[in-house]
């Protein structure tokens, strides 16, 4: 990293970037799910979530986190503004 | 007393294992100790040329696994030390020819007139792999500061604790500190964090690794003092004899022009 990448605020060093790189890596090695299937895990999940309600596709995110002892599958699902009470006092 | 049976592997290759298993066992008969080091990967042996002893092989591990010579017959003596002796790996056959219970069976046989045996296990995960963690009484896994090198031994822990050898123990090899101390190396706290290991040494990269296995002579013996590898080989020795030895100082001296060039960034050159 140089003086000019610094004066920028690009303040982040390659030894940060392997780091982050290699706890991102790992996550997926212990759980032996490689980023690629998640991808085809989340529109699995968005083809589901999607039949009962409506939701933002798009903002659909998928990720493995990890605990000191556990690994854990996160689905952020954002819902569709405006149209999530169907049932309710008919909106039209 | 029976022997310590110490298993030096890795997963990625490269990384150092042979530099690692001659410099202990070397630096462990430096301290008075019996050992005897054995190269566990068949097909392509390295450690005795590491140690110096290719010429004198008369018969392998492979001769002593399939009868053709008794144990004490394949290990050659290091006259540079009263106790230590290698078991040289067969040049020409594949890992197929030794099984895990061979070496076992090898390991128990050296164990009451050995205090430390060393297995230099080959890269990867497979047979050979096996064959050199089944006698282990403790496994030390060498990395470098490298995002692939770390990915592998963070596999081969797995793999460690699954066959009950665990925990191992970590040596991280080929330090560079000036590249630590300016943020474009993983640091040793940076590598425990991801691994949650027991550290057992730091090795800094150091020239005179080469200039050594150039000579056929493990650093350890060479006596350079100071923050080298070879002080840390022996750090590392004096640890597994049951000595509480704190780490090296590895922060790089810095000099008048080094803290210049630090506050300049180094991609200057």
């Amino acid at each position: 990293m140089n003086w000019l990448d610094r004066l920028l605020g690009k303040n982040e060093t390659s030894g940060q970037v392997a780091k982050q790189r290699l706890q991102m890596v790992l996550i997926h090695d212990r759980a032996d799910l490689p980023p690629g299937m998640l991808e085809l895990i989340k529109d699995d999940i968005i083809q589901v979530i999607a039949r009962h309600m409506a939701i933002d596709t798009d903002k659909v995110v998928v990720h493995l986190e990890q605990d000191t002892q556990e690994n854990r599958l996160v689905a952020e699902i954002p819902l569709l503004a405006g149209r999530t009470r169907r049932n309710g006092a008919s909106s039209r | 007393m029976s022997a310590q049976v110490l298993t030096v592997t890795s997963g990625k290759g490269g990384v150092g294992k042979t530099t690692v298993t001659a410099n202990l066992a070397s630096a462990l008969a430096m301290l008075g100790k019996r050992v005897t080091a054995i190269d566990a990967d068949i097909g392509l042996r390295n450690l005795d040329v590491v140690m110096g002893l290719e010429n004198r092989i008369v018969y392998d591990l492979v001769d002593v696994v399939e009868g053709r010579c008794r144990l004490r017959q394949a290990m050659i003596k290091d006259k540079r030390q009263p106790e230590l002796y290698l078991i040289p790996a067969a040049q020409t056959r594949d890992k197929n020819a030794v099984s895990p219970s061979d070496m076992v069976l090898i390991c128990d046989q050296l164990r009451e007139e050995m205090d430390y045996i060393v297995i230099d296990s080959p890269a990867g995960i497979e047979r050979g792999f096996r064959n050199a963690v089944a006698p282990a009484d403790k496994v030390l896994i060498v990395t470098n500061p490298e995002v692939s090198a770390v990915r592998d031994a963070d596999r081969i822990i797995g793999l460690i604790e699954a066959e009950e050898k665990g925990p191992g123990q970590l040596i991280l090899n080929r330090v560079k500190p000036a590249m630590v101390s300016r943020g474009d190396m993983l640091s040793v706290d940076d590598v425990l964090d991801i691994l949650a290991v027991n550290l057992l040494g730091v090795i800094p990269e150091d020239e005179r690794i080469l200039v050594a296995s150039n000579q056929g002579m493990p650093l350890v013996m060479h006596g350079v003092n100071g923050a080298s590898a070879g002080e840390a080989f022996r750090n590392v020795a004096r640890r597994l004899d049951g000595e509480d030895v704190p780490f090296l100082d590895l922060t790089p001296k810095q000099t008048l022009m080094g803290r210049l060039r630090a506050l300049m960034g180094s991609n200057s050159n």
